[in-house]
Formats: structure tokens, sequence, C-alpha cells
């Protein structure tokens, strides 16, 4: 029974039609979620006492952080599991996820940057988590160098999800390892992310946007997962019908 | 010669003697083609060269910024180094066949790339503390900059062995090789460089010692298994 | 890509893959080789998948793809103790004697870029001999040899399936070995 369920998985008409299915509710749920957390954050929380008004950038900046990390997570998995189990579903939703989680990245490094600009007057700091962002950009877009390096759609998928598999290792090294340096030269961190005392007025909205973040990645991943599809079955027969019905 | 074929030979080579003959071969042709083995240490001289020519001849300020001119042109040249790993077997077949030879592709490749550290990391290792003496290092720092330099360039070779194996075959591919590379060799460069620092000025630099180690280890378990899944890929 | 392809050699039978450019024999061969994953199908030999240990497979098989597998700032010695080496124990007397018989002993002390095709193509020969595997995968075997290579190849394959060893041979145009002992198959690009 499982069994079966798993095997549809594996086949890409079932997925394009299920994508189709699914991504509204995703969609919407994902609007009301960001749209209900930021009326919480920019108008029903109260101003923070350091920082005053400015601390409300986190209810954007904080959701899209979290997500760089966990879309570069989900693409390693789903890029290792086509890898292992050549389940070619599987790099695509890898190839789908890392635009988004590029996106994601540049607009957290954004973001911070515009934060810091309000807080320390510099909009550039070399604080850990910056550079851990900018060094996750780099390895985003690595993966998407090599990808595009490559005209063999197979090859590009398999290549792509070694190199994949290989920073998801080297993620948390990276991230250490910053932090060590960091730590010797005593450099201003930008991002005081507050305490987790936080009141409830501040902690819901931030829930709210952090989970409406995570569904709308699941939103864009299942509308970009449906072009990967068209283009990688173009030639397949079942396309035609799926096209034009 | 007509014993029958089919009689599993007892002469099969153990994994060791495979290894040996993979990392002499290398060396062996490396030797022969000396010219090339300078390149990287030249490039190294010449970016160290740069900096001061963009700072100031001061040797004062140069010490201050020789952990970093230092591992920066060694992460450099490694880069450059990194065409001679795998591009020639590529292109003439012997890769092909190293993964058809019977033996763990996994270690051959751990063996080219230790061949690969002795031609272009070791050398590096050693002309890295004249860099540094150039840069106003004090001479008490050698040992130091000697030491993290060997172990970093192993870690080095290692990480860069995986990005070589996946951009095999692709044209113009350096650009691509420093993206995949150099994102990855920054711990390295973090503890090279403070190790470096440390030893500069006369303080004890083993912590950063010892992790630099530690991520040399990491590269010698991982990164030949990345390297042989990626040599596989770009053969099928 | 090839599809509907379906075959089985036995011990002392030589196949022979034809087919006009860009008909698939190297994807063929490479794939027989473990080189490339087949989608569909699987592929035995004596009996098991060769996935199931890829490793061992390669112990017992012999691929020479287009261009010889030779260094060429390597002698033709040289080149066969790292190339067959790495496979199995080689004695110096062992090299010699094979590389003579292919006619290569005069030039196997200089470095192989200082040889012609021909004579790179006979060193790779004497490296196939060497291996000593059962199974021989070859990728056009004659390319760049004299009718007397040619002839030389065909006698090679013919003792080595009397040895009780197998060939697969993408070939241009028929080896010149007894018909008896022959497989065909032909592939078409439609």
């Amino acid at each position: 029974m499982a069994w079966t369920w798993f095997h549809r998985l594996g086949s890409p008409p079932y997925i394009y039609g299920l994508a189709a299915r699914l991504t509204p509710w995703f969609a919407w749920s994902a609007a009301a979620l960001i749209g209900g957390g930021l009326f919480g954050g920019l108008f029903l929380a109260p101003p923070d006492y350091q920082q005053g008004e400015d601390f409300r950038i986190i209810y954007v900046h904080a959701p899209t952080a979290w997500m760089s990390l966990m879309v570069y997570s989900t693409m390693g998995i789903s890029a290792g599991v086509g890898l292992i189990w050549r389940i070619k579903i599987a790099h695509a939703v890898a190839a789908s996820c890392a635009p988004i989680g590029a996106s994601f990245t540049f607009a957290a490094l954004v973001t911070g940057s515009l934060w810091g600009g309000r807080m320390w007057g510099t909009y550039w700091e070399w604080d850990p988590r910056i550079v851990s962002e900018l060094i996750l950009l780099f390895l985003y877009l690595g993966y998407m160098g090599l990808r595009s390096a490559m005209d063999d759609m197979q090859r590009a998928d398999r290549a792509s999800a070694v190199l994949a598999v290989v920073g998801i290792v080297n993620v948390p090294i990276i991230h250490y390892s910053v932090l060590w340096w960091n730590s010797l030269h005593q450099a201003p961190s930008v991002m005081q992310l507050g305490k987790p005392t936080m009141p409830a007025s501040m902690l819901t909205p931030l829930l709210m946007t952090l989970l409406g973040f995570t569904v709308l990645f699941a939103a864009l991943l299942l509308v970009r997962l449906r072009a990967e599809i068209l283009n990688r079955e173009r030639t397949a027969s079942w396309i035609r019908e799926a096209v034009t019905s | 010669m007509n014993t029958s074929v089919i009689e599993t030979s007892a002469t099969g080579t153990s994994a060791f003697e495979a290894a040996r003959l993979v990392l002499a071969r290398d060396v062996r042709l490396a030797l022969r083609k000396r010219g090339q083995l300078v390149q990287p240490l030249a490039f190294f001289a010449i970016v160290t060269t740069l900096f001061p020519l963009g700072i100031s001849p001061e040797l004062s300020r140069l010490r201050d910024v020789a952990p970093g001119v230092l591992w920066v042109a060694a992460l450099l040249s490694s880069l450059l180094a990194l065409e001679f790993l795998f591009r020639d077997d590529a292109q003439d077949g012997t890769l092909e066949q190293h993964v058809l030879s019977g033996q763990s592709l996994t270690w051959l490749l751990f063996a080219k790339t230790v061949a690969h550290w002795l031609l272009t990391g070791l050398p590096l290792a050693v002309m890295a503390p004249l860099a540094g003496l150039a840069l106003g290092v004090p001479a008490a720092a050698v040992s130091g900059i000697v030491l993290s330099v060997a172990i970093g360039s192993v870690a080095l070779s290692l990480i860069g062995s995986i990005g070589a194996a996946l951009t095999l075959g692709v044209k113009r591919s350096g650009a691509l090789l420093s993206l995949l590379t150099l994102p990855l060799s920054m711990p390295v460069l973090i503890f090279g460089a403070r190790a470096t620092e440390l030893a500069i000025k006369g303080a004890g630099f083993a912590p950063p010692l010892y992790l630099l180690g530690a991520l040399a280890v990491l590269g010698i378990t991982l990164a030949p298994l990345a390297a042989a899944a990626a040599v596989r890929i770009s053969l099928e | 890509m090839l599809r509907g392809v379906r075959f089985c050699v036995n011990a002392g039978e030589c196949l022979q893959i034809t087919g006009g450019n860009g008909a698939g024999k190297t994807s063929l061969l490479r794939t027989l080789s473990g080189l490339m994953y087949p989608e569909e199908g699987t592929i035995s030999w004596c009996g098991s998948n060769i996935r199931r240990d890829l490793q061992a497979f390669h112990g017992d098989l012999a691929y020479i793809g287009h261009e010889p597998p030779l260094k060429p700032d390597l002698t033709a010695y040289e080149n066969l103790r790292y190339w067959v080496g790495v496979r199995r124990r080689l004695a110096n007397d062992e090299m010699s004697r094979e590389l003579g018989r292919m006619g290569a002993e005069q030039w196997s002390n200089r470095p192989v870029r200082t040889l012609s095709a021909g004579q790179k193509r006979r060193v790779a020969l004497a490296g196939l001999l060497l291996m000593a595997a059962p199974l021989w995968l070859l990728d056009e075997p004659t390319t760049n040899l004299d009718t007397e290579g040619q002839r030389l190849v065909g006698t090679l394959i013919e003792e080595h399936l009397a040895g009780g060893g197998l060939a697969v041979a993408a070939i241009h145009h028929e080896l010149t070995i007894s018909a008896a002992l022959v497989r065909r198959l032909e592939l078409s690009s439609k």
C-alpha cells in the first residue's frame, strides 16, 4: 500500500497534476499567514525598547534567513535521494529549489544590510551571520553555475547532486569556522535577534511570518517543479494531453 | 600463450601496490614536465608581490597583512594547480582505465591527490615562508608558516579534487572551479591565517594548527569519495 | 539512446557490433563496461548482475576505447607497467614478450608521443594481452593498423576465444577471424 504511493511520487505526470492541485492551497495559506504576520508585526506589536521601530524588519529578515538554510537542506536532501536511488523527480525538486533558495538568501542579505544601516550607520559589517549568509549565497550560485555548465541534463543532475551533498556537509563547518573567526576579532554584531523572552505580541507575528514563508516556499517550489517537469519531459507523450487539457 | 583465461589469476595487484603505482606515475610524469610544476609557485610569488605594490612598501604595514596575503595567494595558486590533477588523465583515457581497473577508485584518486600535494602543496609550504620573510615576517615565524601551509595545502588539495572532478569536461571551467572550491576552502583560510598570525606574534599556534589538521583528516576521509562519485558521473 | 538491445555471448565467441556513425556502438560498449548506466535492463556476467559487484566485474574486464590509453610522456614499458600493473603484477620479461609479439619491441623505450598512431595501437594491444582478462570490450580495435596489423588483431582474438575468453568488438569492417566464432549485432539509427 505504502509502496504504491511512493512509486506514484516518482512519476512525473502524477506529480505534475498533484502540484497543480496543491499550489492554490499553499499560495493562499502563505498569503494569509504572511499578511497576518506582517500586519501584526508592523502595526500591532509594540516598538522595541532598544531599537524602536527599526526592529520590525525582523519580520521579513528572520524568515528569509531561516528559509535560505531550510531550502538548502531540502535541495541537498532531494539531490542526495536522486543521486543514490536514481529518482529523476528528486533531481527536478533540487533544481527547482536552487533559485528560490538563492533569492531568499539574497533577500536575507539585503534586509540584514538595511537593518545594519539603520542600527549602525554602515550597510555592511563582517558579522559572522552576514558572512555565513554570503557564503551560502556562493554555494547556491556554485550549484546553479555547475548545472548550467552542462548540456546533458542527467549529467548536470548528478554532478550538482554531488556538489549539493558536499555543500550540506560543509555548511556547519563553514558556519562554525566563521563564528570562530569572528570571536577572535570582536567585530560588532548586527543581528540582535532579541532574547527568547519576546512578548507574545512580538513573537506571534514572527512565528506567523516564519510559517508563512515556509508555505510560500512550498507554493513556489510546486510552481517551479511543474515548469521543470515540462522542460524535462517535453518529448514525452503525456505532456501534450496534460498541457492542452 | 594458450593458457585458459577464465581462471582468475592469483597475481592481482594489492591495493597498496596499485596506489603506489598511481602515485609514482603521476610524480614521474610531472617531473618530465618540470616547467609546468613551477607555474603555480611563480603565480604564488607574483600574487604576493602584488600586495606591497597595492598597499605600501613599509614592512611594518606588510607584516600586519602578511597572514592574509600569504593565505589568499596560497589558496589562489592551489586553485591554479588543480588543472594538473585530472585534466590530462580525463583527456587521454587513463582516468577511464582507473575506473575500470578493478581497484577502488576512491583509493586511486586519493593516491593521485597525494601525488598532487607532493608536487604542488609541499613546494608551496617551502615557498610561503620565503614570501613571508619578504613581507617583513620575523624569522621565528618560519616554522609556523611551513607547518600551517603544509597541513592546510593537504586540505586544499583534497577539497580542490572534488571541484576538479565535478568540472571535468566543462570547457573554460576556471571561474566555475573557483566558485565551487573557494567557499569550501574558506575554513582552511581562516584557520591557516590565524595560525600564521599567531606564529608571527610569537604566540603558540597549536590550536588553529590542530583545527587545520582536523580539516585535513576530514578531507582525507570524505573528499576522495566525493571525487570518485564525480569522476564516475563525468564518464557516464 | 539505444533501445531494444538484447544478446548473449558465451565463452569462445566474439560479438561484432556494426552500425553507422552515431548508431550507438561506443555507447553500447561503455554501457556493457559499466561506465554508463542503463535506464532499463540489466547486464549480467557469469550469471550475476554486474552492478552487484562492479569492481569484481572490472577485474575480469579489459576495455580499450577509441584512443589507446597511453601517456605521451611515458615510454611504452612505463605505460604498460602503470596501466596494467595496477591490475596485476607484471614481470619485465612478460612485457617485452608481448611487446615483441606486437612488433613494438624496437620502439618501446621511447616516449609514446614519438610513436605513430599505428604503433600506439600496437602498444595498446600488448597491454590488452597483458591484462589477461576473460572479457574483452574493444572499440574499433583495428583503427590505424595496416593489413598485417589487422590480421594480427584477428589472430589475437582467435587465440583469446580458444582459451575460453569472450570478446565484444565494435567495428567498421569485418575482423579477420573464422566465421564460426562470430555473432553479429547491427545497430541502426532510426
